[in-house]
């Protein structure tokens, strides 16, 4: 570990500092403001680091990291989504009476882990920053105690989780054990190799890491716990586990197994290919039953990733653009949904039934048409990032000939566009009156916990929503630049 | 650039209504009529030099163009251009447009700058698609006019509009995405086969895909724009939307919406892949005279004035169906006029029902009856556009029709003969819609005000266009000539293959003496 190296993973460095700082301060003196303050300063200071590694290009930091354009490019975007997050928070828990504090230093441990994940290259890099992402989730998850429904939560990601975390472990010993190498690109050579009896037990290991990996990013059949988490967790905790939880998960797959394409005959691939098709359609078909605008997100963004296994499957440089492009589309669209849910929600519950929507035009006409303007983006209509993505993923699938999935995703997005358009009718429909709605009648007014930079946040997420479905261009050659290099 | 600026003026005008509405809704509706009067100029500045010169030079196709480079990575250019074909049908647009801003002007009372905000969006996006010349960007405004047409479905529509809309929105979506998947497929294979990754229509017009693919890619936009028309089987969104949208929308949508699936298969399904279409031509003229006949029975049977109307459109839209795969001069020329026709004649008769609708709260044939004597202006008018809409001679349709079935005769003379039963039904329905809604006895209650000025003025506008083309087709057919032209070029690519197309050469001669046939016939 030289200077050089120590200058490298600096970014790293600062978010670690930064961590440790907001412990200590809170242990001396507790303020809201100064530890949502220092959390924003460090993740921004973090975001600007990310220069000196950039600057160096491609480099190995020991054996365990790797910053290069593409480690890079994830990084800020995690980063960026992190401070989006932090600023919802801040708003979403000022009203409330909980301890706020601890809040923001598990936003900082969660985004060391995902910046560990994105640059890991060896099995311990990976394990370590996965592990520092899922512990900080379990305590964001049921951080507000006193609300039932997180703790219920908590438990509902907690074990699957837990449990997952033992499948890679188990999984990376049996292959260590056949291969002798904890480096994640021998892994990949392996997926690509042909069943051998020989290679059996590597192979047991290698499909034992990938349902490790299915869990964390809720592909079916190892959905079941989005949805609970997704309701029950805060609003901004929501958005961390769809965004920066899932985005670092399929950065680093796409890394280690972008090449699984070169033979489709490969056993991982059919594999791969039957849990596309089963996320697409079993996430936008168990969308169409939920009455719970957050539990709706679930199921759409466990489509979502549906849409991008299409588009990790076709393989190759355009791959790489795709997905990297489809998850800055999606990043931007999800932080925007779950803004608009948070700076809404009141000091008791979310604001996340479908009936709680209902003419929310009359009462807060920016805010409505800015939810709307996400939707139409996870519908993937143009005007929107999300029509890009989506055309995108469609771009990278066409290409490689992969029919069935490209088909698979057209009707499925099809059947997923109903859901959406449900949710945005009931934002323009007149509010019923009290006497019909029997009992399900809407809180009166809510008060919304949004704050002044609250605001700011989401007009940036709306602006960079229409500028990247309208002028895309510049953010291509970036990604094309730096990810796919 | 004046096509840019077609845009951008509606665009403009979208936003003034929205912002003025907070101050007045009268100035909100008065800034939507202003931008399509704008329009309006700039489509004349289009159209003069074209009348005065007669015609464009030979194998000259497009009057205007715009190209700039918009998402450089992929190839993706903002190309817009307009030629004979784009030209009626934006004409057809902004005066439609217009009629529709006139006819919601008392009926819209709520929200009436979001109204017109979506109403002037769908006809940017309808502009747009009539114009796009770049696959990707004609697949970018054909999503884009969808999502005001729904919001205007959606929220100002009747009673079930929610159902309505989200169908529509479903079925065009779904329809739509195949054809993407096709676009994509097609730039791939493009560009594999030049080197150039592009989306540009003219370089793509030049190399079909071969084989089983192309037929498949070809199928891609047949059903998009199949749904669009609609074309029988895939219609079941149509009666819905065009029943639950406001009279405004309903304009709209049957007047432009439908037109927009009938320019795609002129401009892309049939140049892109002619040998392809040529295999379906015949599959496609049955479904074109099936819609006829199947159009026009459920007409009939409708209870409710506003869907009689809606089902009429899928009538008239299967004589385009027929004329377009017909594939012979005549016939492409018949079903360019039946575009403006049909725009014409049932954007009034929608603006006619739901003057009904307004005045007296129900759209139910078995409510209303003998409203001539209260209201002789509207049922002048009604009768007017029946008789437009069953094809009498001298009125548009029947030019468009007749054009249709003569230019069918050329390649299947037993098609035609079914085809022409739809002028018998057109005439049962069109004069059963007069007969419950203003003859017989005068239902007591069932009395109102007759039209006003404003109305009386649209009105008098949309029959003098209808006049002006029933008699007098010939400007409207050179316009339109050099795109078919060039439409009939691209057919004769594949002249050594059999089907219907071999036969367009021999049926030429007639298209250049029909102004004189149609006024000899007067």
């Amino acid at each position: 570990m030289t200077l050089t190296d120590l200058s490298q993973i600096l970014p790293l460095a600062i978010l670690a500092a930064g961590a440790t700082v907001g412990v200590l301060g809170i242990a001396a003196r507790r303020s809201h403001i100064g530890t949502f303050v220092l959390t924003l300063c460090t993740l921004i200071l973090a975001l600007a680091m990310l220069r000196i590694p950039w600057r160096a290009g491609d480099e190995y930091v020991t054996t365990l990291i790797r910053f290069d354009g593409y480690a890079i490019f994830f990084m800020g975007l995690l980063f960026a989504a992190a401070i989006a997050v932090t600023v919802m928070a801040y708003g979403y828990m000022r009203g409330r009476d909980t301890i706020r504090e601890e809040f923001y230093v598990l936003i900082l441990t969660a985004m060391l882990g995902c910046a560990v994940l994105v640059s890991s290259t060896h099995f311990v890099s990976f394990f370590l920053g996965l592990e520092l992402l899922t512990v900080s989730l379990y305590v964001l998850i049921a951080y507000s105690r006193s609300r039932q429904t997180d703790v219920e939560a908590g438990i509902k990601y907690f074990i699957p989780a837990a449990t997952s975390s033992a499948f890679l472990l188990f999984g990376m010993a049996l292959v260590y054990a056949q291969t002798g190498t904890m480096a994640l690109s021998e892994l990949a050579a392996l997926a690509a190799t042909r069943w051998q009896q020989a290679n059996l037990v590597a192979f047991v290991g290698l499909g034992m890491i990938l349902i490790g990996i299915g869990f964390k990013l809720a592909l079916v059949p190892f959905h079941f716990w989005a949805a609970d988490v997704y309701e029950g967790a805060p609003a901004p905790v929501t958005a961390l586990i769809a965004t920066a939880s899932k985005g670092a998960i399929f950065a680093l797959l796409l890394r280690y197994f972008g090449a699984l394409h070169v033979e489709m005959t490969n056993p991982f691939f059919s594999v791969f290919t039957v849990v596309a098709v089963a996320t697409m359609l079993v996430g936008n078909l168990l969308a169409l039953l939920q009455a719970d605008v957050k539990r709706l997100l679930a199921y759409s963004s466990i489509a979502h990733m549906g849409y991008l296994l299409v588009a990790f499957l076709a393989g190759g440089r355009l791959a790489v653009t795709a997905v990297a492009f489809y998850l800055l589309a999606y990043f931007i669209t999800t932080l925007g949904a779950f803004g608009v849910i948070a700076a809404l929600s009141g000091k008791e519950r979310d604001f996340s039934g479908v009936q709680d929507y209902r003419g929310l035009v009359f009462d807060h006409p920016v805010l409505a048409t800015m939810l709307a303007a996400m939707l139409f983006s996870l519908a993937g209509i143009p005007l929107t990032a999300g029509f890009l993505g989506k055309f995108y993923a469609l771009l990278a699938g066409v290409r490689s000939s992969l029919w069935l999935l490209v088909l698979v995703l057209v009707a499925s997005s099809v059947i997923g566009l109903f859901y959406y358009l449900r949710v945005i009718v009931a934002l323009y429909q007149p509010v019923p009156a009290p006497s019909e709605a029997g009992g399900a009648v809407r809180p009166p007014a809510s008060v919304p916990s949004g704050s002044l930079i609250g605001g700011v946040v989401l007009a940036v997420l709306l602006l960079a929503l229409i500028w990247v479905g309208v002028y895309p261009g510049p953010v291509i050659h970036f990604i094309e630049y730096t990810v796919a290099r | 650039m004046i096509l840019l600026w077609l845009l951008i003026v509606t665009v403009a005008g979208a936003i003034a209504a929205w912002v003025l509405d907070r101050w007045s809704t009268t100035a909100s509706r008065w800034a939507a009529l202003v931008a399509l009067f704008a329009d309006c100029v700039l489509l004349l500045v289009l159209w003069a030099p074209l009348r005065v010169a007669q015609r464009l030079p030979p194998g000259e196709q497009w009057i205007a163009e715009f190209d700039w480079s918009w998402i450089a990575p992929l190839g993706v250019r903002f190309h817009l251009a307009a030629d004979g074909l784009s030209l009626l049908l934006l004409a057809l647009t902004v005066f439609l447009g217009i009629a529709a801003v006139s006819a919601s002007w008392t009926e819209i009372q709520a929200r009436v700058g979001a109204f017109h905000l979506c109403l002037l969006l769908t006809l940017a996006g309808i502009i747009g698609v009539f114009t796009a010349l770049d696959l990707f960007l004609f697949y970018f405004f054909w999503e884009l006019m969808l999502v005001p047409m729904y919001f205007l479905i959606a929220i100002w529509g009747h009673e079930n509009r929610v159902p309505a809309a989200i169908k529509f929105f479903l079925f065009t979506q779904g329809g739509s995405l195949l054809m993407f998947v096709a676009i994509l497929a097609l730039y791939f294979i493009h560009g594999r086969d030049t080197g150039v990754y592009s989306f540009d229509y003219r370089q793509w017009v030049q190399t079909e895909p071969t084989g089983t693919i192309g037929w498949w890619l070809m199928l891609g936009f047949f059903i998009s724009f199949a749904v669009k028309l609609p074309v029988v089987g895939v219609h079941t969104w149509l009666p819905d939307a065009h029943t639950e949208a406001p009279t405004g929308g309903s304009v709209v949508l049957a007047g432009l919406l439908l037109k927009t699936g009938a320019y795609g298969l002129l401009r892309f399904a049939l140049p892109l892949f002619p040998a392809a279409s040529a295999e379906i031509a015949w599959p496609a003229m049955i479904l074109g005279v099936a819609g006829i006949l199947y159009g026009a029975f459920l007409a009939f049977a409708q209870p409710d004035a506003k869907r009689l109307v809606a089902y009429t459109s899928v009538s008239h839209l299967g004589f385009v169906l027929l004329g377009i795969y017909a594939g012979t001069n005549l016939a492409l020329q018949g079903a360019i006029v039946i575009l403006l026709a049909h725009g014409l004649s049932t954007g009034g008769l929608f603006i006619v029902v739901g003057a009904l609708q307004e005045r007296l709260h129900t759209r139910r044939l078995d409510e209303l009856g003998g409203l001539w004597s209260s209201m002789p202006r509207m049922g002048g008018v009604a009768m007017f556009l029946a008789l437009a809409s069953l094809g009498l001679p001298g009125l548009a349709n029947f030019v468009g029709e007749f054009l249709v079935l003569t230019g069918t005769f050329a390649v299947s003379p037993t098609l035609a003969a079914i085809g022409a039963i739809g002028f018998i039904l057109s005439s049962v329905y069109s004069l059963w819609l007069i007969y419950r809604v203003f003859q017989g006895p005068q239902r007591p209650g069932v009395a109102a005000v007759d039209l006003g000025a404003r109305e009386m003025v649209i009105f008098s506008l949309i029959i003098a266009a209808i006049l002006w083309l029933g008699v007098y087709p010939q400007p409207v057919l050179n316009t339109a000539r050099p795109s078919v032209e060039s439409l009939l070029n691209s057919a004769t690519r594949v002249q050594d293959e059999p089907g219907p197309q071999s036969q367009t050469v021999s049926f030429e001669a007639p298209a250049v003496g029909y102004d004189r046939l149609a006024q000899g016939d007067l």
